[in-house]
């Protein structure tokens, strides 16, 4: 009893001292916020129903969207290469192909009115100063614009991949990977996935030439990243780890939020994406959780009967001590 | 030469050249120890198992490391991490054990603290426990460099600035140390050597002269009973082993410690497996970045108490608290001048002093991790002014206990 007591007095003192120094500290050192859900309450909801085919028009013309988006779904290629796009605009216009699974609709919409109010980079790029953003507001094709956009993010949606067929890799492409890079190659359901660029993976080069232009392309890139953005966005190889899925949640919901003033914009992506691209994130740096979760299982077994075995001979011995 | 005759069976053979007999007797069978002892006495035990788990795992991730500036980083979060068949989990057990193990010799020096197990004749096994605290938390310290982590980095910068001695300005010192301005290749190199190397080999000398100094002043109980072993030892040897305040080390003690260590290890591969990242500070998965200051810079936990001895004061004031407190452990069986080697729960004021000393070391070290301002920093410096209080105030308090 005496024994039982005292271990209770020793994990009362380790457990106060675990608070203190872990979630105590933690809660003291970091604001927390809660997650919103992906809700975006502060942006309007769409009003009325879109229509594809119509949308389809827009985005080809009058929205004038491929000007600057390839759109591989529909067979439209990105009218310039990454690092031209990179130096001309700051950063590449993504490809819109799973834009309508990745991003809300209402920040879609949001976006194509005014993309400097959605993307939370205002303070940024302010028109009265002559700071415009580099992706032109939509006024509208001539008729009701509200209607128009809806249409357009209609069209978005159709072409795009069902939430449930996104894959982690193009939620994570579609939604960071124009700014930020993951150096790590990972391995999901047996196949090798190569490093990620901002320019895209980096494939297996025959020609060490070939490699160096390539790496040029990626300098050269960044070099136009850093200057539209201030600095150079991480790489995310290790962001689950070293942010955790809280934090990553909660950041990319609203940059603002941690960092005031920053010129990572609002990346607008809903629940589904966001969950996508966590999983990439530990696809790349928790790639062993599963094994972790298999092996831990099966070394607590063993250790539980090793305890009970330790404990029955510990008893053996001592029965004629006592 | 001794003289040598037919073997005649392999133990009898071995027997002969290495004395095997002699050696199980003195190490295990007729190493005496009190019966009256409780679980905390396993933590010796405990604590060998989780070095035994340290150097194994050590030498796993020592296969793949690269104690490189440009790719320490990578080689431990992706080689080891990813690529390495089980890297990962060898990764795990040697960081959890490098958190654990600290806990467990808290635990250990304050059960030594509280049943007075440094007095009477036991002075050499503190001293040498204390010196063993000092070598973990070396070994520790460089380790925890090794991945090159933001937070590694910065700590190597905030540790070895210590060593410019404030307005001492011993600046060339701290480049000496580093070899280089800032925390750099060298000094990753010198890290590494001594965290696989020179630290490990002086860690194993040292636990060598702990079970050492056991031998003669035995280990002490849980009643702060005076053992007469040798009359303990011959009426458990006479068959009343019952009557007897003493049992063999092997098995008697022995299976008590591995039902310790088997409920020790539930908890220990609990924490490898489902909650890993208890020990493993976040900031520490951004490599190193030199040119960009983390928010708050702390410690691993085990070293917040100290740390924050040194915070709350000026630069000079600061390190000279810092000095006293990583020398004053080691001069507690010459500061406590009580006669009596019993639990402080018998003993006078000291009762007070321990719990006193265990709550004010715990206020530090959740002082040491929050950001020292407004109404931390003033718990932190009045908890620092504690500590240093406790340490001169307790010659005084024992001197005048009176003997049980």
């Amino acid at each position: 009893m005496k024994e039982l007591f005292i271990l209770v007095v020793v994990t009362v003192f380790t457990l106060l001292t675990y608070w203190l120094v872990e979630p105590f500290a933690h809660s003291q050192m970091h604001k927390h916020y809660e997650s919103e859900g992906f809700a975006y309450k502060d942006l309007p909801a769409l009003t009325k129903k879109g229509d594809a085919a119509r949308g389809k028009d827009l985005v080809m013309g009058a929205g004038a969207c491929t000007g600057c988006h390839g759109i591989k779904a529909a067979g439209m290629p990105a009218p310039m290469d990454p690092v031209t796009a990179a130096q001309s605009y700051g950063v590449n216009p993504p490809d819109l192909s799973n834009a309508g699974a990745v991003f809300d609709p209402k920040f879609l919409a949001a976006l194509i009115k005014n993309p400097a109010h959605a993307l939370m980079v205002e303070h940024k790029f302010d028109p009265a100063k002559g700071q415009m953003h580099p992706m032109t507001q939509f006024y509208g094709a001539g008729g009701d614009l509200d209607q128009e956009v809806a249409d357009m993010v209609a069209y978005l949606q159709s072409i795009a991949p069902k939430p449930e067929e996104l894959t982690p890799n193009q939620a994570f492409e579609t939604a960071c990977g124009r700014c930020h890079a993951i150096h790590y190659e990972y391995n999901k359901e047996g196949e090798l996935h190569p490093a990620w660029t901002q320019i895209g993976e980096k494939p297996a080069f025959k020609h060490k030439q070939d490699e160096l232009m390539f790496e040029k392309n990626v300098l050269d890139y960044q070099d136009a990243l850093k200057k539209y953005m201030g600095t150079l966005p991480p790489d995310l190889s290790m962001y689950i780890r070293s942010r955790g899925e809280h934090y990553i949640k909660t950041f990319v919901e609203n940059p603002q939020n941690y960092l005031k003033g920053t010129a990572m914009p609002r990346v607008g992506v809903n629940a589904v994406a966001a969950e996508k691209v966590i999983e990439h994130l530990e696809d790349v740096g928790d790639s062993k959780r599963f094994k972790r979760e298999e092996v831990g299982r099966n070394v607590m077994i063993f250790m539980f009967i090793f305890a009970i075995f330790a404990i029955l001979w510990k008893k053996e011995v001592w029965r004629d001590l006592h | 030469m001794a003289h040598f005759t037919k073997a005649t069976s392999l133990h009898d053979w071995l027997n002969q050249r290495l004395a095997i007999d002699t050696l199980r007797r003195v190490l295990a069978t007729e190493y005496w120890i009190p019966k009256n002892i409780n679980f905390l006495w396993a933590m010796g035990m405990v604590l060998a198992i989780t070095f035994g788990l340290l150097l194994i795992s050590g030498i796993f991730l020592l296969m793949y490391y690269q104690p490189n500036v440009n790719l320490a980083f990578d080689s431990v979060n992706y080689t080891i991490m990813q690529e390495v068949g089980y890297g990962w989990l060898w990764r795990h057990v040697h960081g959890v054990a490098a958190s654990v193990v600290f806990l467990v010799i808290y635990i250990h020096m304050f059960t030594g603290i509280y049943y007075g197990s440094y007095k009477n004749g036991r002075e050499i096994i503190w001293l040498s426990g204390m010196l063993l605290f000092v070598a973990f938390s070396a070994e520790a310290f460089s380790g925890y460099m090794l991945p090159w982590g933001q937070m590694s980095y910065w700590a190597g910068m905030v540790i070895t600035n210590l060593f410019s001695g404030g307005s001492l300005h011993a600046d060339g010192l701290v480049e000496w140390i580093r070899g280089d301005y800032v925390p750099a290749q060298a000094f990753l190199n010198r890290f590494f050597m001594l965290h696989v190397l020179l630290i490990p080999l002086v860690i194993l000398g040292l636990i060598g002269l702990h079970f050492g100094a056991l031998r003669i002043p035995h280990v002490n109980n849980q009643d702060g009973e005076e053992i007469d072993f040798d009359a303990e030892a011959k009426k458990y040897l006479s068959g009343d082993k019952a009557g007897s305040k003493v049992i063999r080390f092997a098995n008697d003690f022995m299976s008590k410690d591995m039902m310790v260590v088997g409920i020790y290890l539930i908890f220990f591969f609990y924490l490898v497996f489902y909650h890993y990242d208890f020990a493993m500070d976040p900031v520490n998965f951004d490599p190193a970045n030199g040119l960009k200051t983390p928010t708050h810079i702390y410690p691993e936990w085990y070293f917040l108490w100290s740390y924050e001895i040194l915070r709350p004061f000026s630069t000079n004031v600061g390190l000279i608290a810092f000095a006293f407190a990583q020398v004053i452990f080691f001069m507690l069986p010459f500061l406590d001048r009580s006669p009596n080697a019993v639990p402080a729960s018998r003993r006078g004021l000291f009762k007070y002093w321990f719990w006193a000393m265990l709550i004010d070391m715990i206020i530090l070290t959740a002082m040491g991790k929050v950001p020292p301002e407004g109404l931390f920093s003033t718990i932190g410096l009045y908890a620092a002014l504690t500590f240093i209080g406790l340490w001169i105030a307790l010659p005084f308090i024992t001197k005048f206990e009176k003997k049980v």
